[in-house]
This record gives C-alpha cells, sequence and structure tokens, in this order.
C-alpha cells in the first residue's frame, strides 16, 4: 500500500463523520440518559473465570444480565488490569447455543447409546442415569463407575464431588482436567518439601532482580502477571529476563537470554547449572547443611504408556518403585552432576555455551535474588516430576528460596486447580489437604470429619486422567460423568483412546457443560450448565489465595450449576443400593438414607440456615436445597486443613476480602512459607523450616537427563508441540463464542520455520495434513505468526474445535504424576 | 461524497447480515443432532474433519468499532504486520503516544495507561501497559461460528428511559 497510514485514516475519518451525521438524533431535549436510577450498574467482585492468576474482575449487572467487566482497581493481583480475555468475560455466558435442557441420545422414546440427541426433563435424564450407575455397581462394583472434573470447579464442586465418589459411591475414580495441567508440579512439590504448592507469592514480581522462564510463555499464558513482570524489568533496568523454550514465542519479547533448546534437554540443562553452581564454589553451604538432604532416585522409570508399548516392555523400573530414592551425600551428588559440563549440555541442548553459562550465572550469583517461573513446558513432560525437583534443587543449592523475590515459582493454568483440584483432592490417589487414600491414617481422618464408618474410603487410587481413557476403552469403566471440562479435545491421543472410549455400547457417558462441546457430541446424556456469576463459588489461584464470589446472575431458564446437579443426583440413591451391608452395619444410623441425607443434609454441610445468606443476594442451588450449601461444603472442607498448614479463613471473610493467600492463620495470610518470621508453622530459631517433611529438610535429588517417549526420525521428522494462545481459555468452549475473540484468533494454525515450509514446498496459508503413528489432522501454515519454531520443529494450538489436534498427540505420561507430555511427539508434514 | 456514503452503506449492511447461523436449542433437536451437536464443528462427526477454510485477512479499515461498554479495550482496526513491540521499540506507540496523535491522528492511549499499580499517574506509559496486544487485537475477516446475544446497557436504558416517558 502506497498511502500512508495518516492520508488513510484521515480519509476514514471523513467518512466515520458522514455516518454519525446520518443518525438522526431524537427530537426530546436529550440525547444523554442521566438519570441515575437507568444508568446504575451493579457491581460485585468475582475471580476471572480463566487462567491461575486469579485476577479480581468487577461484574456490571443491569435487569439480571452481566453488561460489563473490568479489572478490580482493590485486587493486589491485577490492581484494575485484565487481559483480553478477561476484558471480555461479560460475553462467555451469552453464546445463542447455551444448552438449556438435558439431551439424551434415543430412539423411538428410549435411551440408545446409537440413537438420536434429544431433549428430556431433569427428572429422566437422572433416572436413566441413576439406573445406569446402578447396573454398573451391581455388575462389576464400585470401579466400574468413574468421573472426570476440573480445576475449574469451584472449591465446593470440587469436594462435593470428593465426597460423593469416595465415600459415597466408594470409589476412587474421581480426577480433574488438572492433572493434564498441575500433577507434575504436585508430584515435584511433595516430593521435594513433602507439602503441596509455592512457598512464594506475587510479590516476588516486584522483588526480584532476574526472572527464568522456563517452558512458560506467560505473555499470553498469564498475561497479567506478564505485565508485573514487564513493570519490574522496564522500570528496574537491572533486572535480567532469561525465558527457556522450545520455540521462540511471545514472552522472548522482553529477554535478555532467549534460549531455544532441543525438546527434553532441559533435564540437563538444570543440572548443568547445579553442576555451574558447584564448580564455581558458590554453593550456600550453611543453608544446604541445616535444611536439605540429598537424595539418588530411581531411573529408566518408563513413559506411563499401556504395558504392552515396547517402551514399557523395555523399561527397567516403571513399576512402583519408579518413584523411590535412597540417601546419598553432598559429594555423590556432586560427582552425579559432574557429567553435566556445558560443552556437553551446549551440544546436547543447542544453546550456545555463553547463554547457559549467563544463565547457570543468574543462579549461582549470591547478589541476585532470581525467580523462576514454569508452566506446562515442564508439567507435561515425561520427567516433569523430575524437572520440577531439578529446579528446586538449584534454588536450594543457593539458599534462594522463601524470601521475596527468590522463589521457584510453579504457575497454575486453571482458575481453581490449587484451589479446587490440588487443595480438595479431587485426584484418584487423594483427600483434602494434601492426604492420600492409600494412607490408612489418612482415610481415618476423613471418615471422622465425614462421621462415615472405618472402611467407607476405599485404599486403592483409582484411575487417573489417562487410565481412564484406557479403561472406558477396555469397557471397565462404565459409568461416566464428565464436569466442567472439554477433555475430548483436551486429551492425548482421542484417536485411539477417548474417541473409541466414549462411544463403547459398554458405557454411558454424561458430560455437563454450557455449551455443546466436542465432548458432549461423544457423550450419551448431556446436562445443561449454569456458569460463573450463575452461582455462588470459592477458587483458589496459584499463590494460594482464595477468592470468593456471590451468584449475580440467574442461569438460562433449565440450566444448572455442577453442585446442584453432583448434589441433587446423590438424592437417587439410598445408602443400601451402594454400600454393602457390613459396612452399614458399623453405622445402622445411615440405613434408608440417601447419599443426599448422609453426604450432605445430615452432615456438617447441611448446618448453615438460608438467613445467612444476605436477603439481596441471588442463590438458587443454597434456596433448592434449603440449607447455605456453599458454607457448609466450605467449612467442612476446611477443617481438614485448619491447624495442619492449610488454614483457611471462615468462609463470610472471603465475601469481604480481595482474597487471602493461606495458611490464614489469626486473620493473618502467609505470603512466604518455610521462612520465619513470614510463615506461622515455622519453629522459632530454624530460619527455615521445610515443614512438609518430617525432619524439617528439603530433599536436592540427583536424576539424570532421558530421553523422550518419542522423537523424530526419518519419516516422522518433526516435533510438535502443542498448547494454548492468548485470546482463547482452553478448548475455546466459551472464547470462541466471543466474535472479539473469535475474530482475533479464529483457527488454529501449524508455525513452522519458513525453512521446514520450502523444503515441504509448501508456503503460509497452504493446505496441510499433519500425521503422526496414531492419527491426522488438517489445518492450514504459518510461517510469520507470533510463534517462531526453530528448523525441525512445529508448533499447533488446541483451542479449534474444528481442528482436533489431539488426535496426532502421544498418551504418554510421567510415570510419576500420570501427566500427559503434549510437548512432544514425532510427526510429519504433508501437503493436501 | 457518493463513494463515502457507499462505504457507510456498506458497514450498516455487514451489521445488518450478522449470522444467524445457529439454531440447536433442544426443542430444535432432530435427526441432525447426533453429530452436529458441537457447535463448533460445524455438524462434523469427530471422526471426520472438514477441510479448514482459508487463513483470513486482517481487517484493514481503520473504521472504529462501538465498544461493548466504556472498559473494554478497543479492538485495533487496522494491521499490525512487522510491527515490532519488544524491550527496545513499541512501534504502536509512533502513532498512539501523547506526543504523537496530533500527526497521526490516531487515538491518545487512554489515562489508565499512564497510571502505575498504586494509581498514581507516571509522566510516561506505565512499563505494566508496555506490551499492547495483551488486550488489544486486531480482527480478522472471519464469519463467527456462533451468534452472541450479549445485551448492551445501553440498550437496556434506552427501553426504561421510553417506558419512563409513557
Amino acid at each position: 500500500m502506497t498511502i500512508n497510514r495518516r492520508e488513510f485514516i484521515k480519509a476514514n475519518a471523513i467518512a466515520a463523520a458522514a455516518a454519525v451525521a446520518g443518525v438522526s438524533i431524537p427530537a426530546v431535549a436529550s440525547n444523554l440518559i442521566t438519570s441515575s436510577d437507568i444508568t446504575k450498574l451493579k457491581w460485585d467482585k468475582a475471580p476471572c473465570r480463566f487462567c491461575g492468576t486469579g485476577c479480581s474482575v468487577n461484574v456490571g449487572v443491569m435487569d439480571g444480565k452481566v453488561v460489563a467487566t473490568h479489572g478490580d482497581i482493590k485486587s493486589p493481583v491485577n490492581k484494575g488490569l485484565n487481559c483480553v480475555k478477561g476484558y471480555f468475560l461479560s460475553k462467555i455466558m451469552y453464546g445463542k447455543d447455551r444448552l438449556t435442557t438435558p439431551l439424551l441420545r434415543m430412539t423411538n422414546g428410549k435411551y440408545d447409546k446409537e440413537g438420536e440427541f434429544a431433549p428430556v426433563s431433569w427428572d429422566q435424564a437422572f433416572n436413566v442415569m441413576a439406573e445406569k450407575a446402578k447396573d454398573a455397581l451391581k455388575k462389576d462394583g464400585p470401579e466400574a463407575l468413574g468421573m472426570f472434573g476440573s480445576g475449574q470447579w469451584t472449591v465446593q464442586e470440587g469436594y462435593a464431588a470428593v465426597k460423593l465418589m469416595k465415600a459415597g459411591f466408594r470409589t476412587n475414580n474421581i480426577d480433574p482436567n488438572a492433572r493434564h495441567c498441575m500433577a507434575s508440579a504436585v508430584g515435584g512439590f511433595m516430593r521435594t518439601f513433602g507439602i503441596d504448592e509455592p512457598m512464594g507469592c506475587y510479590d516476588d514480581l516486584e522483588a526480584a532482580d532476574a526472572f527464568v522462564l522456563w517452558g512458560s510463555n506467560m505473555a499470553e499464558m498469564h498475561p497479567i502477571l506478564w505485565t508485573r513482570l514487564t513493570d519490574r524489568r522496564l522500570s528496574s533496568p537491572h533486572v535480567k529476563v532469561a525465558v527457556l523454550s522450545t520455540f521462540e514465542h511471545r514472552s522472548f519479547d522482553l529477554a535478555d537470554n532467549g534460549m531455544i533448546f532441543t525438546p527434553q534437554t532441559d533435564l540437563a540443562i538444570l543440572n548443568y547449572i547445579a553442576n555451574y553452581i558447584i564448580k564455581t564454589d558458590r554453593v550456600n553451604k550453611e543453608f544446604v547443611s541445616k535444611h536439605t538432604n540429598f537424595r539418588l532416585g530411581e531411573t529408566d522409570i518408563g513413559y506411563g504408556l499401556r504395558p504392552e508399548h515396547p517402551l514399557e516392555q523395555a523399561a527397567k523400573n516403571n513399576g512402583k518403585t519408579a518413584g523411590s530414592s535412597t540417601q546419598i551425600d553432598f559429594e555423590e551428588y556432586a560427582e552425579f552432576v559432574s557429567t553435566y559440563t556445558v560443552e556437553y549440555v551446549a551440544k546436547l541442548s543447542g544453546v550456545p555455551e555463553h547463554k547457559l553459562e549467563a544463565l547457570a550465572e543468574l543462579y549461582a550469583d549470591p547478589k541476585i535474588k532470581v525467580t523462576s517461573f514454569w508452566t506446562m513446558g515442564f508439567n507435561q513432560h515425561t520427567r516433569g516430576v523430575w524437572a520440577n525437583n531439578l529446579v528446586y534443587n538449584i534454588h536450594l543449592l543457593t539458599g534462594k528460596i522463601s524470601t521475596p523475590g527468590n522463589s521457584p515459582f510453579s504457575l497454575t493454568g486453571q482458575p481453581s486447580a490449587c484451589g479446587t483440584a490440588r487443595e480438595v483432592g479431587t485426584f484418584s490417589h487423594r483427600l483434602p489437604a494434601d492426604m492420600v487414600v492409600k494412607n490408612p491414617k489418612h482415610r481415618a481422618i476423613a471418615e471422622k470429619i465425614w462421621d462415615l464408618p472405618e472402611g467407607t474410603v476405599p485404599p486403592k487410587p483409582g484411575y487417573h486422567a489417562a487410565l481412564q481413557n484406557r479403561m472406558l476403552k477396555d469397557g471397565k469403566l462404565n459409568f461416566y460423568w464428565v464436569q466442567c471440562n472439554n477433555n475430548m479435545q483436551a486429551a492425548a491421543n482421542i484417536n485411539e483412546e477417548g474417541y473409541p472410549g466414549y462411544r463403547n455400547p459398554k458405557n454411558f457417558i454424561v458430560v455437563s457443560d454450557p455449551y455443546p462441546t466436542v465432548t458432549a457430541q461423544a457423550a450419551d446424556l448431556i446436562l445443561p450448565t449454569a456458569m460463573w456469576v450463575e452461582k455462588e463459588g470459592v477458587y483458589g489461584n496459584a499463590e494460594r489465595r482464595t477468592q470468593s464470589w456471590y451468584q449475580m446472575v440467574e442461569a438460562p431458564q433449565g440450566a444448572k450449576s455442577d453442585l446442584w446437579q453432583l448434589v441433587e443426583f446423590s438424592k437417587r440413591f439410598n445408602i443400601e443400593d451402594v454400600w454393602p451391608e457390613e459396612l452399614i452395619a458399623k453405622k445402622p444410623n445411615v440405613r434408608g438414607k440417601t447419599l443426599f441425607d448422609v453426604l450432605y443434609k445430615d452432615a456438617s454441610v447441611g448446618k448453615f440456615s438460608l438467613d445467612e445468606i444476605p436477603e439481596d443476594r441471588l442463590n438458587d442451588d443454597a434456596r433448592d436445597f434449603g440449607f447455605y450449601i456453599q458454607k457448609g461444603l466450605f467449612e467442612e472442607y476446611a477443617s481438614f486443613g485448619r491447624g495442619h498448614a492449610h488454614d483457611l479463613a471462615p468462609y463470610d471473610t472471603y465475601h469481604k476480602e480481595r482474597g487471602l493467600r493461606w495458611p490464614v492463620v489469626n486473620g493473618k495470610e502467609t505470603k512466604w512459607r518455610f521462612k520465619e518470621g513470614s510463615d506461622p508453622y515455622v519453629k522459632a530459631g530454624t530460619g527455615w523450616d521445610f515443614y512438609g517433611h518430617k525432619d524439617g529438610r528439603a530433599k536436592i535429588f540427583a536424576l539424570p537427563y532421558e530421553p523422550a517417549a518419542e522423537s523424530p526420525d526419518e519419516e516422522y521428522d518433526l516435533w510438535l508441540s502443542t498448547g494454548r494462545v492468548l485470546e482463547h481459555w482452553h478448548s475455546g468452549s466459551m472464547t470462541q463464542r466471543v466474535p472479539e475473540l473469535y475474530k482475533a484468533m479464529p483457527d488454529a494454525l501449524v508455525y513452522m520455520h519458513p525453512d521446514d515450509a520450502k523444503k515441504r514446498g509448501m508456503r503460509r496459508g497452504d493446505l496441510v495434513k499433519l500425521i503422526s503413528r496414531r492419527g491426522e489432522v488438517q489445518t492450514r501454515v504459518e510461517t510469520r505468526g507470533r510463534n517462531k519454531p526453530p528448523i525441525g520443529l512445529v508448533f499447533m494450538p488446541w483451542f479449534d474445535a474444528s481442528r482436533l489436534v489431539n488426535k496426532v498427540t502421544l498418551d504418554a505420561t510421567d510415570p510419576l504424576s500420570k501427566q500427559t507430555d503434549f510437548k512432544k511427539c514425532a510427526i510429519k508434514i504433508v501437503k493436501v | 461524497m457518493k463513494s463515502f456514503n457507499l462505504a457507510v452503506i456498506a458497514s450498516l449492511l455487514v451489521l445488518a447480515v450478522s449470522p444467524i447461523m445457529y439454531s440447536l436449542n433442544a426443542n430444535a433437536a432432530d435427526k441432525e443432532t447426533v453429530n452436529s451437536v458441537a457447535t463448533l464443528r460445524d455438524a462434523t462427526p469427530i471422526d471426520v474433519q472438514k477441510e479448514p477454510n482459508r487463513i483470513p485477512q486482517v481487517i484493514n479499515k481503520d473504521i472504529k468499532k462501538t465498544r461493548n461498554y466504556p472498559m473494554q479495550p478497543p479492538v485495533i482496526p487496522h494491521t499490525i504486520r512487522s510491527y515490532e513491540v519488544n524491550k527496545y521499540n513499541n512501534k504502536c506507540m509512533s502513532c498512539h503516544s501523547r506526543q504523537r496523535t496530533e500527526k497521526s491522528q490516531a487515538p491518545m492511549v487512554s489515562v489508565t495507561h499512564f497510571m502505575n499499580r498504586d494509581g498514581n499517574f507516571l509522566a510516561e506509559i506505565s512499563p505494566r501497559r508496555y506490551f499492547c496486544n495483551q488486550c488489544h487485537v486486531t480482527q480478522l475477516d472471519a464469519k463467527p461460528l456462533v451468534e452472541n446475544t450479549f445485551t448492551d446497557m445501553h440498550s437496556l436504558m434506552k427501553a426504561k428511559a421510553k417506558s419512563k416517558e409513557h
């Protein structure tokens, strides 16, 4: 275009003026409505519906509709800012295809797996569901029942679901989509510190002298934290930013040291840094001797694939001992990492030596306060727990931890992955407050709080996310309920596992969602669901901040919250339907009662009256059940953690605060855990106290580099990484329905290096097929977008329901965390 | 002037033909729904794929769009191809900064952009607002897959003001 921008704008400005001139102004006195009773909006606070940052949002309501949203200036998280998704929250509930009635696959008015979706009443829907659940229970016992939940459930929903599944139906086959997202982070925390979730907080962002991003594209995935990091970097010129990734992305725009490494070699880089710290004599010896232990971890642990897969056949230690370790001393550890020299690691990773040294120096220099951030690059990794352990190693060797600016910080993906998935323990192996089902003491604590007989909670961990899809396919999991996620789009290898699993004639699949998603399409029964400020709830963000919100608008007629669905469904079961006689005999007063009575109404969940809800507040769920159920669930859940370093404030407090970071002790939140003076649980005189382990010490693990599950070869010659984008939340089921967000990023393209495209005779915009050993997907080539992959690697996001990249991905998992590696598999690309 | 009027009419037409494409409410559930529930897949079964459409062009007309509410960050009505925004350079500010708007006739960034985290005004854009593309996005010439029924507060107010008059 030869016309310059200014001339062009001027010409269009005249056009726009003409347009305005054509608009007729009403003859009445003013064209402005100023009467305050008409212009007034009702404003209230809610945490954002999207990522784990946990921004607070002000929501403006008029005539029962959300008409505006903006960043909450009172929130310490975002101080008035939102990202583009957050600014468009107002529109996520108003896609025209909101579901308003249950839909059941039927033929001639009867349920038929091969039938067509047709509207049924809630009563009919629950009748079929209860019948299918009871059939499965009778035939194959509790292990035939399962649920796939979410880090986007409210705390109360997650807690109600755990109680229903683990105590009511007595199955541990409940797992959240946070398994895809945070399980490796959990594994890392539990292994190194013995207690889950970050020791630091977002205040580190204003205190650090250096930031290192390990497999985290914060600019797109945690935009508001990125604004804080940018603020710090640009307003304090001494601050340095290092960014590591397998391809160049937006976070590189701020990088002082940007590094592209060969997939999986992050493990070697981490060990190199430890070696560098030791070799340059910068180990903080006092800290290390007082507060750490050294362990040698088990190796060759496999890739979490089906047992018959050749990689599992070849692995030596992929059984129960995969997570074991033995005590070593500092010298043995130093010897272990000594092979990770700069020459070796530069060659392995492809990162130049001087860049590796500059990176290592940020950690080694005792004067630099350094914060490490990571997200899916570490967590979605077949050695994800190891990667988490290894980054803690370098913070522990230097004592750069739990003080302002010194912070190894695992960023959460989802708004309540911490609050609901982790703290409540909606995982197949967990109970609330970091407890696990296989520990008899933990089960006893849960049974006591729940006032249920000994032996109610089964000891065997249930099916985790990837295993659920495999068990559906194998016909072992027959009644399956999916809430608050879109796993047919999100899970890896849907061609070979997920899709055949859902459509297996032995199985009955229920999907609760506000919108007809890909997962809903694969279901047998779809339940229309209320969302976000159509209900009351609590979320917990990445810095341990717990935030609540009130219901602000009515859900569309016919749509019900996940909480209502779970609890209402429990009314369909008498205790005799689900518990064996010997268990009932231990607590005869449950006889003849429903699960609703036993788990909710007559439990401590039911003890708060409706009078406690402010009269001007909506709360459809509570008023329907006849008690303040959200408060009851929260308070009962909170009793698990109070006094055990997971203390939460009283429920009502959260309605007043912009969130509080747990542990909240004597009304005071905790910013830095494990440090004397800021964490009330630290023993006086210790300085630091890693009290998650009995000896108060954190563990430094010797763990090696091991290769990825699948690497490019002659035929499948490219690495494929998948991931998210700024404009869409996860699978796009909400944001693709907001026209402005859709038009900003309508399609998932494959981002390719121009030379890789050229080599294959492709140009930008060409229609291509991505092919793996498992399946294929078509899309178009992008060679000049925001992501710039190196030669040999391509990136395709997964938000696009019309182009399911997970037909291609591999369902290899970290054998310790069971989290899928969505960042590495081998594909080829051909022109269509 | 004639050509300008045509442009105006054209843009009004675009608004009027806003997408009507979708109609799964359950009452309309019929034979076709078995494999067409997922609206965003455009009636395509999960195990097949429709041919992906061409990459749409960025809308580059420089016509401002009405905001959905006053706090909404305006979308970018022009292409930003090869605009660099990194720690050395912010191309957007070469038109939208306070000093440059007379020359460029581009809108000045809002005053909120000068505020730091504590709400105090700085002499220059706050670094927390440095990366424009965190909030401001271009629009591609793609037809939304699903209509959105969001209600503009102005239409609610107008209705109320009208009913008061009567």
